[in-house]
């Protein structure tokens, strides 16, 4: 078999595959659940009621998907310019660390100078954490997706001696727990009794921000140019080292703000369990937005909806939770699948 | 002093071939699989699957070879899904093999809550024993090290062997490799690029499971969440640092592992004992790094690497 592109593809060919993606992953999981012992048709329906069914359950869907939009930005950005950046976990504990450093009592300010410092000061410990790989790949030739790959497991290991060191609560009862951010720290909630804090409100606004650079920018123009083919970007003299440097800082910053936004809007401090693998996760959101910042927001949601709805679910039905992870990782590998067969055809030979 | 007293021990380097035997079945398994020019991110999952399968197997009453070929079945299931995505519809890789990865773990972690539903600590299996070869065992410091393992340790060093005399000296082995350097070339012979590529990858598949088996059924003797910790991913690195090549990835291994031994040593001294674990926790990674640093200026890539083959496309 061959693949061959479509030149015109018809609005059916457009819609199809990935709505049958999606069907299939609902399928699949139905019947893992009935494997589990629920009842398998009313499992779309529980994971439904489960993400959005009440006020409360979509606020806590909305504040699943605020981390989920940082680090599916993240992830974005950098594998546009094909920089295979998998760290986004080592650069949101990078956030989430200079928040609670600088957040504790370090700096006394009030919030509206306190909050954009501790935020530009996590995206700044991000950027420098994603910019090693990025030297090494640049200056060394080293694959960035080992290297990012490894530095998450490191950077989680200096997180967990911080917390036993440092950074421990000296009230914390002997648990591996930071101190609690002064209350100048904390991101507000977005209306007076909603539980949504201004983090999803930055989400947004990140993901604006982000679209206007690779839209209406020359750094946008270079990104997508190294990316689409680096040897033709440098014929045409993109510094195509610096554009990687470059999207490594802005990748990384992205990706911290997620450990920003969890401690200083949800949390107030930071446990080792901060973050149960948004970095990972964003490549996922990435992939189900084609690397698109607004479709980001809409993929967060998506993936964000399928975690607290099935987790709901599994707990209601009595199904390992782990089955919302199986759901994810379906959902990623047909639908990529689904959107290579909306462009080419299958020809056999 | 102290590091003289460890390397002059038996038991360091008895543990150092212990620690490199799962990731030398898991490197023999990514080194074929990106010889024929497919990056295979599936690794760390498809250990993760192997390693519970494997177990699983044993723990319902097969036995210990028959849980290892299971185990080999499940990882060549995964490598058949992975390669049948990024090789006749050319995905990315690199998606393809992170997705793999979470779907292999999620669907490992789903299994075991399935089949073991009320269990705080996982039950143990008898694993496979040492299993002393006559005189040679006998020789001082390497003697226990190379011949007084498991049945499995053995198999890991005959793996290495195989393999490279199949990539070197055999027709397969030359259709293979070329496979990753020059697609068109072996498409122009008459041969499937796409079969060549898909078989790479479904056998690979099946080393990585049983580089995971042999921490459930050799090291240990029972399964944990999170014990392949970041090994396939290290393995990745091995690849690089052996320069795609079977010994040098070999050597890599046992290089790795024996740092990985000695750290657990010293950190039960004197002087280790200042300092904290996490810092010991570290190394394998930060040593994978260096390593990569070190190799990157001489290493010789397959040129197809990463590079979906699709006939007719000029």
């Amino acid at each position: 078999m061959r693949l061959e592109p479509i030149s015109n593809p018809s609005l059916t060919r457009t819609i199809v595959p990935p709505l049958i993606a999606l069907g299939s992953t609902v399928v699949i999981a139905s019947l893992l659940a009935m494997i589990a012992g629920a009842n398998p048709f009313s499992v779309l329906g529980l994971i439904l009621k489960g993400a959005f069914g009440s006020k409360f359950a979509a606020l806590e869907t909305l504040n699943r998907a605020t981390p989920l939009i940082f680090t599916g930005l993240s992830v974005a950005v950098a594998f546009r310019a094909k920089l295979w950046n998998i760290g986004a976990e080592a650069q949101l504990y990078a956030g989430a660390v200079v928040t609670v450093v600088l957040g504790t009592g370090a700096l006394t300010l009030p919030p509206v100078a306190l909050i954009p410092i501790i935020a530009l000061m996590a995206m700044i410990a991000g950027a420098i954490v994603l910019l090693i790989p990025a030297i090494l790949k640049t200056r060394f030739g080293v694959d960035e997706v080992v290297t990012t790959l490894l530095f998450n497991f490191i950077f989680l290991l200096f997180v967990s001696m911080l917390l036993e060191g440092p950074l421990k609560d000296p009230m914390g009862m002997g648990w591996p727990k930071s101190a609690r951010l002064i209350p100048e720290a904390r991101l507000p909630r977005i209306f007076p009794g909603l539980r949504l804090h201004w983090g999803f409100a930055l989400a947004i606004i990140a993901a604006i921000v982000v679209w206007i650079i690779q839209k209406r920018t020359t750094l946008g123009y270079e990104m997508q140019a190294v990316g689409l083919n680096t040897e033709a970007a440098r014929f045409a003299g993109i510094p195509v080292r610096t554009v990687l440097i470059k999207t490594a800082l802005l990748s990384g910053g992205l990706a911290a703000l997620a450990g920003f936004s969890e401690v200083a809007g949800l949390k107030g401090s930071l446990t080792l369990d901060l973050s149960p693998g948004f970095g990972y996760t964003g490549i996922i959101v990435a992939m189900l937005a084609l690397l698109n910042p607004l479709a980001v927001i809409a993929a967060a949601f998506f993936v964000a909806g399928i975690f607290v709805g099935a987790d709901s679910m599994s707990r209601a039905a009595g199904v390992p939770t782990y089955l919302a992870d199986i759901m994810l990782a379906t959902a990623l590998l047909l639908m990529v699948l689904a959107i290579l067969l909306t462009r080419f055809r299958i020809v056999r030979e | 002093m102290d590091l003289v007293d460890i390397l002059l021990s038996a038991s360091f380097w008895t543990a150092t071939i212990r620690i490199a035997s799962p990731l030398i079945f898991a490197t023999m398994g990514e080194l074929i699989c990106e010889r024929a020019g497919v990056l295979n991110l599936g690794i760390e999952g498809i250990m993760v699957a192997g390693a519970f399968a494997g177990w699983m197997a044993v723990y319902s009453g097969t036995g210990l070879w028959t849980g290892v070929a299971i185990a080999m079945l499940v990882g060549m299931a995964f490598g058949f899904l992975h390669s049948l995505l990024t090789v006749p519809f050319g995905l990315s890789q690199h998606v393809v093999g992170l997705g793999l990865t979470l779907l292999a773990t999620s669907l490992t972690y789903f299994s075991y809550r399935l089949a073991l539903p009320q269990v705080t600590s996982p039950p143990k299996i008898q694993a496979f024993e040492v299993l002393p070869i006559p005189v040679l065992s006998d020789i001082p410091i390497i003697g226990p090290a190379l011949f007084a393992q498991t049945p499995l340790t053995y198999l890991a060093f005959a793996l290495v062997l195989v393999v490279s005399i199949t990539l070197y000296r055999t027709p397969l082995g030359l259709a293979l490799r070329a496979a990753g350097e020059n697609p068109a070339a072996v498409a122009a012979q008459g041969l499937s690029v796409t079969a060549i590529r898909m078989g790479a990858v479904i056998v690979g598949s099946g080393l990585m499971a049983v580089g995971g088996a042999f921490l459930t059924m050799s090291a240990f003797d029972s399964f944990f969440f999170e014990m392949v910790n970041g090994r396939g991913w290290i393995c990745i690195a091995l690849v690089v640092f052996g320069a795609w090549k079977p010994g040098k990835a070999l050597m890599g291994a046992v290089l790795f592992a024996a740092f990985d031994a000695a750290q657990i040593r010293i950190q039960q001294t004197p002087i280790g004992a200042n300092i904290s674990y996490q810092v010991f926790l570290m190394m394998p990674y930060l040593l994978s790094i260096l390593a990569l640093v070190a190799m990157s200026r001489r290493a010789e890539v397959p040129a197809a690497l990463m590079v979906p083959f699709n006939k007719g496309e000029r």
